[in-house]
């Protein structure tokens, strides 16, 4: 951190200085950044990480001159951003977080209408277009409609697009939102080579705390404020000798251990990584100290150290943030859940050979898996792979073509009713009345699943203190921050108690801190026998699953617990693959299988 | 203005609106329907209007009444016994009025010369109301004067009013209507398409892409304009061609009045457009404003139906501020009068003044920001 004073103007590209912004929303006023400074270095990638809304975007909005700041400087190319946007405009490529492309134009037409804007002469047209469909692998479908490529490909248009004036420093803003792994590792691939050929810089941000890593330097921020910025591998060499792993020697229960560990006061950080845990340490310690601080019984449990990454230390960030501020590290804590009288016997879920097609589009095939009791089962896949799809027709939400389809001893295709009463569902946007209080969101809910009188009111005294929320009860739920609204929407999803909980996509966008404390409800949940089916496209989240299945184009791809699965993939190169890595492993056989039987015609549409 | 970057945009534009059925309907088939409705379904004219006779007693005079009646184009008689069966078909709005004919009718005539006839109309609609009524005694004076030639005595009323009415001698309210509804189609296409069109870049995240590139908004302006001024003029000359050669509307005036005036007010309508793109960044609010700040004033204001010089004086001089009001005078008089240039002159500037306001407040409100 005290190198960044050194760079001289001419390595510098981007300069944020004092940098404060504001908005009004109704009667309240949000601050998007409050006193940020720090500088990007000429030629490399810098990320730009935090979580949804930490002011990312704001700050590049910012830096491209479509905002004027509150106070503070921007200066981009040593251009004020404020004062001569036009001239920032003309030297920067930007991609906003949509991509930014007309759907109604084709690939071709999208190219040709930024390279007018950027006034590319015309001879040197024809070789730029070359290079940039060739990297992109976009040449051959120059015809078809931005609207009609899939979301891996509309990322490389949109890079493309910015690209076709090769500007001296690069803007992307969350360009792996939404986007499968596959597409998000040739992404990277596109921005190194433009730093390696042009020397480009490039400012990129993102909310995946694993793709820091591929960053050579990163900025932090949180909340609108400026968290530090270094080498990722600076900031988790300060973790060195305070992560450690725990396999299991014996038959412990792995979530009691977790509970053990969240509430212990030296532990920052504590989850669940396949059948091992992961622990992160407020102070160094080896691990023969840890085993003894944490009370672990070295007969079930063997505790080793192990490699920091950048998420624990952006974990450690942000509970040392919290703590300066004086809230204590009370986000751990994890809900008290009733145990779940099991009713009946048998798998929570059976599915066989379930299929489902919309017109002649078969949108899930031969799917079959089973889930047991109080385990948390992971659904993984790309965009289209059939998850939402999928997970309707458990909810009973969509009827299957064909198969069978039990839910808590239900057969849906026959029994929707009594199956519904014994679920409970958290759809991806939260869904909730965002003009009623807390309270009345809950009212709401716990009416809608038939509950009333003492029994209506003992649980929502226990939704308000199991989630901490009593204080918050009469407050718009459309005005709490996102972490927030998600432990609410949770609340409500169990109002009445359901055996099985289905859980669409939870954790997308919200911090890693609110991220683990939504974990730990799940565990206790899980813990105390309620059975969790989660959708999720965060690879280090499938890790947290007892099972899971790998789902590409509407069929099951791999079946397994997280470690087996990962195990499958090992190689003398790579000895422990990460979830990430088996992922697009997985797809790419399956990609190559595809093409060699003659089912798909070049790449993914 | 850069002209690679004004092609680029224009381009764009195009291909949008050529692959965008949405804009291919508002400027073309919306004119289609809303002239057919407007043409062959509203009509202010009374013509076959259900009438109930009640005759009570038969008699020649009653007879010579009723014929009367039935040879008039304007009404369908419907013989009733009696005046409770004919008040009854009134409420159920099966005849618009009522013929009563007393028992004594004849006899009265023939020995005082006083017939009395009972006239109930129904009032619901005024303006029906008041043409029934006017046609009812045009219908009752012609009787007498058949009678009273046919008694051979001289007709005694005091005045006879001779109507003659100019430049739409048939009194055909849908000579009247057609020319005044183009301006209004005109509206919808300007104002709606343009706001709809630029909130659906705010929408998708476009604009943002859009503005960090050199591009300056004056380019972006004028990329609007130009092809929905094309694609505009395109359903005015669909909607003239339609009045013309389908509902025979006459096209007194001649042609370069008719395009100065089109390609002004088409104009002015984008320009609105735009205006309201300034303020909604999503298309179902900019398509709600264009419908309440837009279309509707124009419908209502713009003298299309409601003749200006009945409003009350102020909202006389809102409707200064409807920009169809100019045009539909323009319209108006260029089909059913003829060229009458100061009228067309004065219009034109209040067009002209309103086209270049809009535009002034578009580039001091339109910046190249976010916020």
């Amino acid at each position: 951190m005290n190198e960044k004073k050194t760079g001289t103007a001419e390595d510098i590209v981007l300069s944020v200085s004092g940098l404060s912004k504001h908005f009004r929303v109704g009667k309240r006023t949000i601050t998007a950044l409050a006193d940020v400074s720090f500088q990007v270095k000429r030629g490399i990638v810098t990320g730009l990480i935090g979580p949804d809304g930490a002011g990312k975007t704001t700050l590049m909005r910012l830096a491209c001159g479509l905002l004027l700041p509150d106070s503070g400087s921007v200066t981009v190319l040593g251009l004020d951003a404020t004062r001569q946007p036009l001239a920032v405009q003309q030297s920067i490529g930007y991609m906003p977080q949509r991509f930014g492309l007309y759907e109604d134009l084709t690939v071709q037409e999208n190219l040709d209408l930024y390279a007018d804007l950027h006034n590319v002469p015309m001879k040197e047209r024809p070789d730029r277009y070359d290079r940039l469909l060739h990297m992109t692998g976009l040449a051959p479908f120059t015809g078809r409609l931005a609207g009609r490529l899939s979301g891996g490909m509309k990322q490389k248009l949109g890079i493309a697009c910015a690209l076709v004036s090769p500007p001296p420093l690069l803007i992307l803003d969350e360009p792996t939102v939404g986007v499968d792994p596959v597409s998000r590792r040739e992404l990277w691939d596109i921005v190194y080579s433009q730093v390696k050929e042009r020397g480009m810089s490039v400012l990129l941000a993102t909310a995946y705390l694993d793709e820091a890593e591929r960053c050579r330097e990163v900025v932090l921020l949180h909340e609108g404020r400026f968290l530090g910025q270094d080498t990722p591998q600076a900031f988790s060499s300060r973790l060195v000798n305070r992560t450690f792993t725990i396999h299991p020697r014996g038959s412990g229960n792995r979530r009691q251990l977790l509970r053990q560990l969240r509430d212990h006061r030296e532990t920052v950080d504590a989850i669940i990584l396949g059948d091992a845990l992961r622990l992160v340490t407020r102070t160094s310690m080896t691990p023969e100290e840890a085993a003894g601080i944490f009370a672990i019984d070295p007969a079930q449990w063997q505790l080793e150290a192990s490699r920091p990454r950048f998420e624990d230390s952006f974990i450690d960030k942000l509970e040392r943030e919290k703590e300066k501020e004086g809230g204590g590290g009370s986000g751990l804590r994890a809900i008290k859940a009733g145990a779940v009288q099991a009713k009946g016997d048998g798998p929570a879920i059976l599915v066989r050979d379930l299929r489902r097609d919309f017109g002649d589009f078969c949108a899930v095939k031969n799917l079959s898996f089973t889930v047991q009791r109080g385990e948390i089962f992971g659904l993984l896949g790309a965009n289209g792979a059939g998850k939402t799809t999928t997970f309707r027709m458990l909810c009973g939400l969509l009827p299957a073509t064909s198969g069978t389809l039990q839910v808590a001893g239900h057969n849906l295709r026959v029994a929707r009713a009594p199956a519904r009463a014994r679920i409970g569902y958290m759809a991806q946007k939260f869904s909730l009345y965002s003009d009623l209080t807390v309270r009345q969101n809950l009212v709401f809910f716990s009416s809608a699943y038939g509950l009333s009188g003492k029994r209506q009111k003992e649980r929502i005294r226990w939704a308000l203190e199991s989630f901490e929320l009593t204080e918050l009860q009469n407050n718009e739920s459309g005005e709490l921050p996102l972490g927030y609204k998600q432990r609410l929407a949770l609340a409500a999803a169990l109002m009445h108690e359901p055996e099985i909980l289905f859980l669409d996509e939870p954790t997308s966008g919200i911090d890693p801190l609110a991220r683990r404390e939504f974990w730990g409800h799940i565990n206790a949940l899980a813990a105390a026998g309620v059975t969790v089916m989660v959708t999720t496209h965060f690879m280090e989240e499938a890790s947290y699953c007892d099972n899971l299945v790998i789902m590409a184009r509407g069929q099951v791809l791999a079946a397994g617990s997280p470690s087996e699965l990962t195990a499958r993939f090992s190689t003398p190169d790579n000895p422990e693959p990460s979830m990430e890595d088996t992922f697009i492993h997985l797809i790419e056989t399956f990609e190559q299988q595809e093409a060699a039987t003659g089912k798909t015609t070049g790449g993914r549409p | 203005m850069n002209p690679m970057r004004l092609r680029g945009l224009i381009n764009k534009e195009s291909r949008q609106i050529i692959r965008d059925p949405s804009s291919i309907g508002i400027a073309f088939f919306l004119p289609v329907l809303l002239l057919l409705i407007f043409g062959y379904g509203v009509s202010l004219d009374a013509r076959n209007v259900p009438l109930a006779l009640v005759v009570e007693k038969n008699s020649p005079q009653a007879m010579s009444l009723v014929s009367g009646f039935s040879r008039s184009d304007y009404f369908l008689p419907i013989p009733m016994r009696t005046i409770q069966e004919a008040e009854q078909a009134m409420m159920r709005r099966q005849v618009d009025g009522i013929i009563w004919l007393r028992h004594d009718f004849a006899r009265e005539m023939l020995t005082g010369g006083k017939a009395p006839i009972g006239v109930i109309v129904n009032g619901v609609d005024a303006n029906k109301a008041r043409l029934i009524e006017g046609y009812v005694t045009g219908v009752w004076f012609n009787w007498l004067q058949r009678m009273k030639k046919a008694m051979g005595q001289e007709l005694k009323i005091p005045v006879t009013v001779e109507h003659r009415v100019w430049f739409n001698a048939a009194v055909s309210s849908r000579d009247y209507l057609v020319p005044g509804l183009i301006a209004i189609i005109m509206t919808l296409i300007g104002a709606m398409l343009t706001s709809m069109v630029v909130a659906r870049e705010w929408e998708r995240g476009t604009m943002e892409a859009l503005m960090v590139t050199p591009v300056s908004m004056k380019e972006v302006i004028a990329s609007k304009i130009v092809p929905y001024f094309v694609l505009g003029m395109g359903g005015m000359l669909l909607s003239v061609l339609m009045a013309v050669f389908l509902f025979q509307v006459p096209l007194r005036g001649s042609m370069l009045p008719l395009i100065l005036s089109s390609s002004l007010f088409m104009l002015t309508a984008i320009n609105m457009g735009l205006f309201i793109s300034v303020a909604a960044k999503s298309q179902f609010v900019a398509g709600q404003i264009a419908i309440v700040i837009t279309f509707l004033p124009a419908f209502i204001l713009s003298g299309f139906v409601f003749d200006i010089r009945t409003m009350p004086v102020v909202i006389q001089w809102l409707t200064h501020l409807v920009a169809a009001r100019y045009f539909v005078d323009i319209l108006q008089t260029l089909f059913l009068a003829g060229d009458i240039w100061p009228l067309f002159l004065i219009n034109s500037a209040w067009l002209c003044l309103m086209a270049l306001v809009f535009l002034v407040i578009i580039r001091k409100k339109s910046r190249k920001l976010l916020e």
